[in-house]
């Protein structure tokens, strides 16, 4: 043991190290998936490994089931669909290599998926560049302006326009001060820019505008400063596990009893995650939430064919993306009477959809899913009646082009 | 930039330097006293903080926790030691690194396999929820008991190194195992203690960090690579410069957010490349002693 020279020793550990602790959170999961020639085969690369493995899994299921109903209900005239899942590691080189393979080697008749905003982004470079059909289920806004949009570019997921114009409007007032804390990837930039938006719109401002890195695991850091700068509200802008950390720790520091603490997309996953005490009474946007079936049939339907597939559980909100997106993939392809991809293309723009949450469509200009807006309240634990009721849902706000950045604003031909 | 706010700023980085000696203290320990780089570190980070809220479920009480997963994960170290450990001795560097690598995957699978992928909440104990005033600020009344469970850890083991016979053994073992065999100190069996000594304190910190972050198979992910960046700053295979270099590397951690939050995170690193630069041994580590 004491044989080795300790600097020659740490030098190649040091480097060792790194690699590793890079390499530890992405676990490679092979799927092995076969296609067969004549069915409809969809590519959906996620990023099942990484911080995010429990939302894509969601989607996952949801796609599936999506998938399964498409062939019970007896396919495209006995056509069948065919899930492809792959999984992106949540690295856009591996989404982009994914992609390529489902394209190339799988020969998939469209691609839906990432959950990711900067992924999505990587996800589409090849996709429009291969002339392949493209759902994006992952919340962005560059995706509809015209550097990244291109006709066979679809966005079923909110944008964070729309996510956080909707929550601004339910949470701020004229004269508030908002400290923010965002993820200093597109995520971040993409809410912050739309909650600084709205929130001019309603004569509140920024109190303090703070970035953190991506996947830290120590906010504290970070709280001092939001403290001092004495906010009505903090706005934390992450995703995922960041999520709940952030939010933990802001509670741990009392920030919760000085300031209302909401988020752009309040997380169905972090929410289980982080237990009840720490989220009571953050509000934030949301796509889905289960609880919404007492008011909206399709979303019963929905519901109750997840829970027949999967033992009783609950959809949960981007699980529900993997849902509409597959679906309404699969209506336009029923309506265009086949895979061709400029038919379905036109079937998409003017498809009229109600499979989850109340009615939805693709706006011709940019493909962007108009769709109605949750505003969701964490439950407190002592009011909550199942371990699945997360959630009041506080305001429905339908959906409607007026909640979208005009096309001519996006730069696209409308 | 008003003076409070300074001070709430480098009381957060001290705490948050006690949180990364407690991460790295375990890597620090395997390190220093087998040269066995602990890539499973993280892993089993995360196997403590999940071991500690199997103890909270079933006890109800965080110090039974505090207690009992330590020490039901340091009995699986020595496992580790005895069957996978022990047989690379003598052998590259590399081949230790390698299985640690690989062991640290299968645990994380394992554990998602058996607690499920999504993350568990792990609530602060209830006596120890709320913030202090301390007069320029409030601090969370946890992050200070965890300065003094740490404190008070950094104590016992100094004085069992410094004041017992065994310490005396273990630094005479890890200076010149071959000598400590010649006059007779069976030095696998002191191995075997003292990886199990590691691992413990690893899923310590572990069940102490769990109240921060909530609990996740990838959590310990972000704390393999702080606890190299704390070893290394700190100095190969000494544990005074790992408490040094825990501190200050929470100090630059909190002091780069007031200034540049973004920038939160590399800074550790850039730290660690400053330091490797001017002192490639570390700030207290010495060429030979402890390698």
């Amino acid at each position: 043991m004491a044989s080795y020279d300790s600097r020659t020793l740490s030098r190649r550990q040091l480097s060792a190290g790194l690699g590793a602790a890079a390499g530890l959170g992405v676990i490679a999961m092979p799927w092995v998936a076969r296609a067969q020639a004549d069915s409809i085969r969809i590519g959906f690369p996620i990023p099942l490994t990484g911080p995010f493995g429990a939302e894509a899994k969601d989607q996952a299921r949801s796609a599936e089931l999506a998938v399964k109903q498409f062939n019970d209900a007896g396919g495209l005239n006995g056509r069948k669909a065919e899930l492809l899942v792959r999984d992106d590691k949540l690295n856009a080189g591996e989404a982009a290599t994914r992609t390529l393979e489902l394209i190339e080697k799988d020969k998939v008749h469209a691609v839906v998926g990432a959950l990711s905003a900067a992924i999505q982004l990587a996800t589409n470079e090849v996709t429009r560049a291969r002339g392949v059909l493209y759902i994006s289920i992952s919340q962005s806004d560059a995706i509809n302006e015209v550097k990244d949009f291109s006709r066979f570019t679809f966005h079923e997921a909110l944008n964070p326009h729309m996510t956080t114009a909707a929550v601004a409007k339910h949470a701020l007032k004229k004269g508030m001060k908002v400290a923010y804390l965002c993820a200093d990837y597109a995520y971040g930039h993409e809410m912050l820019r739309g909650f600084k938006r709205a929130q001019a719109a309603i004569g509140a401002e920024s109190a303090i505008e703070l970035m953190h890195p991506f996947g830290a695991s120590d906010y504290s850091t970070f709280l001092p400063r939001i403290i001092a700068a004495k906010p009505d509200v903090l706005s934390v802008c992450n995703f995922g596990r960041d999520q709940a950390n952030a939010i933990k720790q802001a509670v741990e520091f009392g920030v919760n009893q000085q300031m209302k603490i909401i988020v752009p997309v309040l997380l169905h996953n972090q929410r289980l995650a982080a237990g009840p005490d720490v989220f009571e009474g953050v509000v934030g946007g949301a796509n889905y939430y289960w609880g919404l079936e007492d008011g909206v049939p399709s979303a019963k339907t929905f519901n109750d064919g997840f829970r027949a597939a999967h033992g009783g559980a609950i959809p949960t909100d981007y699980g529900a993306y993997g849902y509409t997106a597959v679906r309404s993939l699969l209506q336009a392809m029923t309506t265009a009477g086949g895979t061709d991809t400029d038919k379905v293309i036109a079937a998409l723009e003017t498809l009229k959809y109600d499979i989850a949450k109340g009615p939805q469509s693709y706006r011709k200009c940019d493909h962007q899913s108009v769709q109605s807006v949750l505003i969701l309240e964490s439950k407190k634990k002592s009011v909550m009646k199942s371990e699945n009721d997360l959630f009041r849902i506080l305001a429905i706000e339908p959906g409607s082009e007026s909640m979208l950045r005009s096309c001519v604003e996006l730069g696209l031909p409308i | 930039m008003d003076a409070q706010l300074v001070l709430m700023q480098l009381l957060s980085g001290v705490a948050l330097g006690a949180v990364l000696i407690m991460t790295a203290l375990g890597f620090a320990i395997v390190f220093g006293m087998l040269t066995v780089v602990n890539f499973a570190h993280g892993a089993l980070f995360m196997v403590g903080a999940y071991a500690g809220l199997f103890v909270v479920e079933r006890t109800g009480s965080f110090w039974w926790a505090l207690l009992l997963a330590p020490l039901a994960v340091g009995a699986f170290g020595l496992l580790i030691e005895r069957m996978l450990i022990r047989p690379l001795y003598g052998r590259p560097a590399d081949d230790p690194i390698l299985l640690t690598f690989g062991l640290g995957y299968v645990l994380i699978e394992g554990v998602r396999l058996v607690f499920g992928t999504q993350g568990i909440p792990f609530a602060t104990p209830p006596a120890l929820v709320g913030v202090v005033n301390l007069g320029f600020g409030f601090f969370p009344l946890y992050r200070l008991v965890v300065i003094g469970v740490v404190a008070l850890i950094l104590v016992v083991l100094w004085l069992a190194l410094e004041k017992t016979k065994f310490g005396l053994i273990v630094r005479a073992g890890a200076r010149d195992p071959q000598m400590m065999q010649v006059l007779g100190v069976d030095i696998r069996r002191l191995w075997l203690i003292v990886f199990g000594i590691g691992i413990g304190i690893t899923a310590l910190g572990g069940v102490l960090a769990a109240p921060m972050r909530n609990v996740s198979p990838e959590m310990g992910s972000i704390v393999l690579a702080e606890a190299f960046v704390v070893t290394v700053v700190g100095g190969m295979g000494s544990l005074f410069g790992a408490v040094v270099a825990g501190l200050l590397v929470g100090i630059v951690v909190s002091l780069t957010s007031l200034f540049a939050p973004e920038m939160a995170t590399i800074s550790m690193f850039a730290l660690m490349a400053i330091v490797l630069l001017v002192r490639p041994e570390g700030l207290f580590g010495k060429p030979g002693l402890g390698v």
